[in-house]
């Protein structure tokens, strides 16, 4: 930098030190900018920048540079700088700034970033409340790609899109962004100011100023909407632009505060406090002894139930097939469970399968079980005729429906579960009837471990103790009456 | 530690937890859902951040934003979504920045339907955004691999400075098998070239740009090398008795789960049959393929799509040897029989080719 | 002898690419285009010389990093400003 001190003078305003002495990332003409003459991207640059210095936070600074012709604004701004993609800006803040709490993250966008393309992200970020600072250039037109509409162009603007002006049959009005935010319930500050005169540039100085600072004091979502001369596409020389802005520009989008709740803004509660490393374990649930030691089996015996539970939705049977694999889990089996879903879901039906095996599990899908669990007929009829000979079928009905009592070669257990659940204490619970009749009838696991799986599964007392009993009700359903057993 | 009996969908979350993830930006969809809902609720308890975006657009620019503040960070979706990201994964490429991933596939095109499928391989493989970037991408088979190959992936992200894709079926993400994580916990680190806002990192800049075709060149070899590198060092899979395979079926996910099942019901049958299992989709395990068309007398890849990981597959053998393709789609998976099928009407036509 | 100015302004003619906005913003009016053209090509802003009171809105109306540079006169003089 050149050493501008000259006796008798003090330096009262100069280039700030949040720009780079030398844009060095600039492939060239490293001392300007890249903006054209006359373009108030550069004007409020300097504001962001003298603010940054007055509040001391350079180096608490992220600057988001958006796309468009302030795509390059990580050339001049001496602070960590993140460039992104066309209008996701405040996507990327809302980020930076929960990942890291102490930074300060500015957001700074054109109109058609914004008001465009990144219509959604702003709104939400707005609308989240997100402690950042967004900087909003309306220049009334996409300067960076040659001069097209913008949702800001004017009414009868002409543009390289809008040939004939700007309809609003054909393109709808003017978006007023500020207004639009200002409805929401969360965003702190909402200004919109103007580069057209000393006095509104002083007052767009105040503007930025404050908007930074609301975040350095752990404020909500602050936005400066700024309108800003664009002399190359308004094809106007600079200072004629600056007029456009003070005289035109400002009919159609009114110059004001439309949200400042700086004073009253609720604190923003503190974060929850972090764990230690060490438990982290415990808090996914997965500390010893939390879930069940696997016990190593009897060696020797090839065990592979493949079970089949159909029924419908809310009969319980995802979870009757869960409490089957946790317990098999439990008693040392490899176990999978696959819930149905996909093209066998449809009308409110629904299915699991279920593999218990003494050897690691190749496919988790039960194409051809040996034990089926149907809760209903239509489950029964969809179900029964893969069954595996020797294989058994567990029905909740009396009668064996027609047309399905000729498979001879499986054992079919027939019983009224539902109603010996509703006996037992509730009928909702007659999934557990029908896993009691499955455990009685094959042996396939000892009580134990399925009480043990159903204490995990289940938190309320109440149920705990209407399952048990609905188990037991469809064990005895077994051994005393015997009448559908082939 | 004990095994826990879990969902595919939540072991990503725990296994990415232990990794030392702590951010999870996301958009629900079916059947990915369950990944969000697991790190709603634990994310707050570790002292991460989750956040339901408001689209998958912003989740992946959140993920970015994550990513530049240096946290290890992760989002999950299924084909709709993953094709609103692919903008946003360019731009992690491009700018070289680490996350993770989570593809649930289900059917499509368009809104297809909820079921598993596989017709995500080329948008995620093959880098479904723009420019000259590739995500690696790694294919678990059971719930035990979504916890572990989850892991794996935050490592690879950051030794690569690059998204990871855990590429998964609905049907892997829904089920339910016992899961050993490990002992360790991974504590999150800040790499050097994060914008954390401090005194240290304020020199760094993320950025994808370079405005100067030699830059731009300069910048995509850098990747390309990356690439190279990952295509040496990072390839996987699993080869299960393709030793003295005389056809080898080819296939991931839940397909490999049924080929697994088919292998070993083929061999009951004295059928030469073995599988090879792309555990990394990219890099790609071509190597291995080539290795093996030596021996086999021929190919079968079995996909839920109407073929799409069988081109790499093709690729890899050359024309050696013929490449038999049977893949269903809609959410409907190929059972072992079906396979069988396949596989025994082939064996007679190979050995008259031997003959 | 009259009284020195108030203020003072340096132009880094490098910087500045002449868009003439800081002619416009000076109240008294003491900028104009300097006589040469800088190695871009620009013909830049100059001082007068003279007349600057140091009050800086031209610093804020320009929109480059570090083209303007406003003084003071230390002392007396300036403190009611
Ligand atoms: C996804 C995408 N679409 C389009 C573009 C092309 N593009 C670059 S800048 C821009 C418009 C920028 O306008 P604005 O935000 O008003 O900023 P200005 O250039 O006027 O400052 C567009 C459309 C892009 N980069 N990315
Ligand atoms: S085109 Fe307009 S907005 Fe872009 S640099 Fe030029 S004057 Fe500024």
């Amino acid at each position: 930098m050149p050493d501008l001190t000259i006796p008798g003078y003090t330096v009262v305003h100069e280039k700030p030190r949040s720009f780079y002495p030398v844009c060095e990332r600039k492939p060239e003409m490293q001392h300007q900018t890249h903006y054209c003459p006359g373009c108030g991207h550069g004007i409020a640059h300097k504001l962001i920048a003298v603010a940054i210095d007055e509040l001391g936070i350079q180096d608490r600074t992220v600057l988001i540079s958006p796309v468009g012709c302030s795509v390059f604004a990580y050339y001049y701004f001496d602070t960590g700088n993140i460039q992104v993609a066309h209008g996701r800006a405040p996507a990327v803040a809302t980020a930076v700034k929960r990942s890291r709490p102490e930074s300060i993250v500015i957001a700074y966008q054109g109109d058609g970033d914004l008001a465009a393309i990144g219509a959604a992200e702003i709104l939400h970020a707005a609308n989240r409340g997100e402690p950042i600072t967004v900087i909003f250039i309306n220049n009334g037109t996409y300067g960076m790609t040659g001069g097209q509409m913008a949702p800001t162009t004017l009414i009868g603007q002409t543009t390289t899109t809008t040939p004939f002006g700007r309809n609003v049959w054909n393109e709808g009005y003017p978006l007023h962004v500020s207004e639009l935010l200002a409805s929401l319930e969360a965003p702190v500050y909402v200004e919109r100011v103007g580069l057209g005169s000393n006095k509104q540039i002083m007052n767009a100085a105040r503007a930025v100023r404050r908007a930074i600072e609301n975040q350095v004091k752990g404020l909500g979502f602050s936005l400066v909407e700024i309108l800003s001369p664009c002399p190359t596409i308004w094809k106007m020389n600079p200072v004629e632009a600056q007029r456009r802005v003070l005289e035109e520009t400002v009919k159609t989008f009114p110059l004001g505060q439309f949200r400042d709740r700086t004073k009253s803004a609720p604190a923003r509660p503190a974060a929850a406090p972090v764990p230690l490393f060490a438990e982290i374990p415990a808090i996914l649930g997965l500390a010893n002894g939390a879930s069940p030691a696997a016990k190593t089996m009897r060696s020797g015996e090839t065990i592979d139930w493949r079970v089949r539970v159909a029924g419908f939705g809310g009969q319980g049977v995802l979870m009757l097939g869960e409490v089957l694999a946790e317990a098999g889990l439990d008693a040392g089996f490899e176990v999978s469970w696959l819930p149905s879903y996909g093209p066998e879901m449809r009308s409110g039906t629904s299915n699991c399968h279920v593999r218990l095996s003494s050897k690691p599990i190749d496919s988790p899908l039960v194409l051809h079980p040996n034990v089926l669990l149907a809760m209903n007929e239509p489950s029964l009829r969809k179900f029964l005729a893969p069954v595996e000979p020797g294989g058994w079928v567990f029905y909740n009905g009396t009668e064996i429906p027609q047309g399905c009592a000729g498979r001879l070669d499986v054992h079919f257990i027939a019983r009224p579960f539902a109603e010996i659940a509703g006996n037992a204490g509730d009928a909702r619970s007659a999934n557990m009837t029908m896993l009691g009749a499955l455990l009685e009838a094959t042996g396939m696991l000892a009580e134990e471990r399925v009480l043990a799986a159903l204490r995990r599964r289940v938190s309320s007392g109440h149920w705990l103790e209407v399952d048990r009993r609905a188990l037991d009700g469809g064990r005895e359903a077994v051994t005393k009456g015997v009448r559908h057993e082939s | 530690m004990s095994k826990q009996l879990i969902k595919g969908n939540e072991a990503i979350v725990k296994g990415a937890i232990l990794a030392g993830c702590r951010a999870f930006y996301g958009y629900p969809i079916t059947p990915a859902s369950e990944i969000a809902e697991a790190a709603a609720l634990y994310m707050p308890q570790v002292g991460g951040v989750f956040l339901q975006a408001e689209s998958e657009v912003a989740a992946i620019n959140m993920l970015y934003g994550a990513a530049s503040a240096g946290v290890r960070a992760m989002t999950a979706s299924s084909g709709p979504g993953i094709s609103l990201m692919q903008e946003g994964i360019s731009y992690l490429a491009g700018a070289e920045l680490p996350c993770v991933i989570a593809d649930i596939m289900r059917g499509g095109p368009g809104l297809g339907n909820i079921a598993p499928e596989q017709g995500d391989y080329n948008q995620v493989v093959k880098g479904g955004g723009h420019g000259c970037y590739r995500t690696l991408v790694l294919a678990p088979e059971s719930v035990q691999e979504m916890a572990s190959l989850t892991s794996l992936a935050f490592d690879l992200a950051d030794k690569y400075r690059n998204p990871v894709v855990v590429l998964a079926d609905g049907c892997i993400g829904q089920m339910m098998e016992p899961v050993e994580f490990p002992a360790t916990v991974v504590e999150p680190q800040v790499p050097r070239w994060a914008v954390t806002g401090t005194a240290d990192s304020r020199p760094n800049l993320i950025t994808s740009l370079h405005l100067d075709p030699d830059d731009l060149e300069a910048h995509i070899r850098h990747l390309e090398a990356k690439y190279r590198r990952a295509e040496r060092e990072e390839v996987r899979f699993e080869s299960w008795r393709t030793e003295d395979a005389e056809i080898v079926l080819v296939g991931y996910g839940i397909v490999a789960r049924i080929l697994k099942a088919a292998v070993e019901q083929a061999r009951s049958e004295g059928l030469a049959v073995g599988l090879l299992r792309p555990i990394t989709l990219y890099p790609f395990p071509g190597d291995e393929l080539r290795r093996l068309s030596r021996r086999a007398c021929a190919f079968v890849v079995v996909e839920l799509s109407t073929g799409q990981l069988v081109d790499d597959v093709r690729l890899a053998v050359e024309g050696r040897r013929p490449v038999e393709f049977h893949g269903r789609a809609g959410g409907n998976i190929p059972g072992c029989e079906e396979v069988l099928a396949l596989v025994r009407d082939m064996i007679p036509r190979e050995q008259m080719a031997d003959a | 002898m009259t009284t020195p100015d108030r203020g003072l302004v340096l132009i880094d003619s490098e910087e500045c690419k002449g868009c003439a906005l800081c002619f416009e913003a000076c109240p008294p009016k003491v900028l104009r285009f300097g006589e040469l053209l800088n190695r871009y090509g620009y013909r830049s802003a100059a001082y007068a010389g003279a007349g600057c009171t140091g009050c800086g809105i031209c610093f804020f109306a320009c929109p480059e990093p570090g083209a303007i540079t406003v003084l003071r006169r230390e002392g007396r003089v300036c403190q009611n400003n």
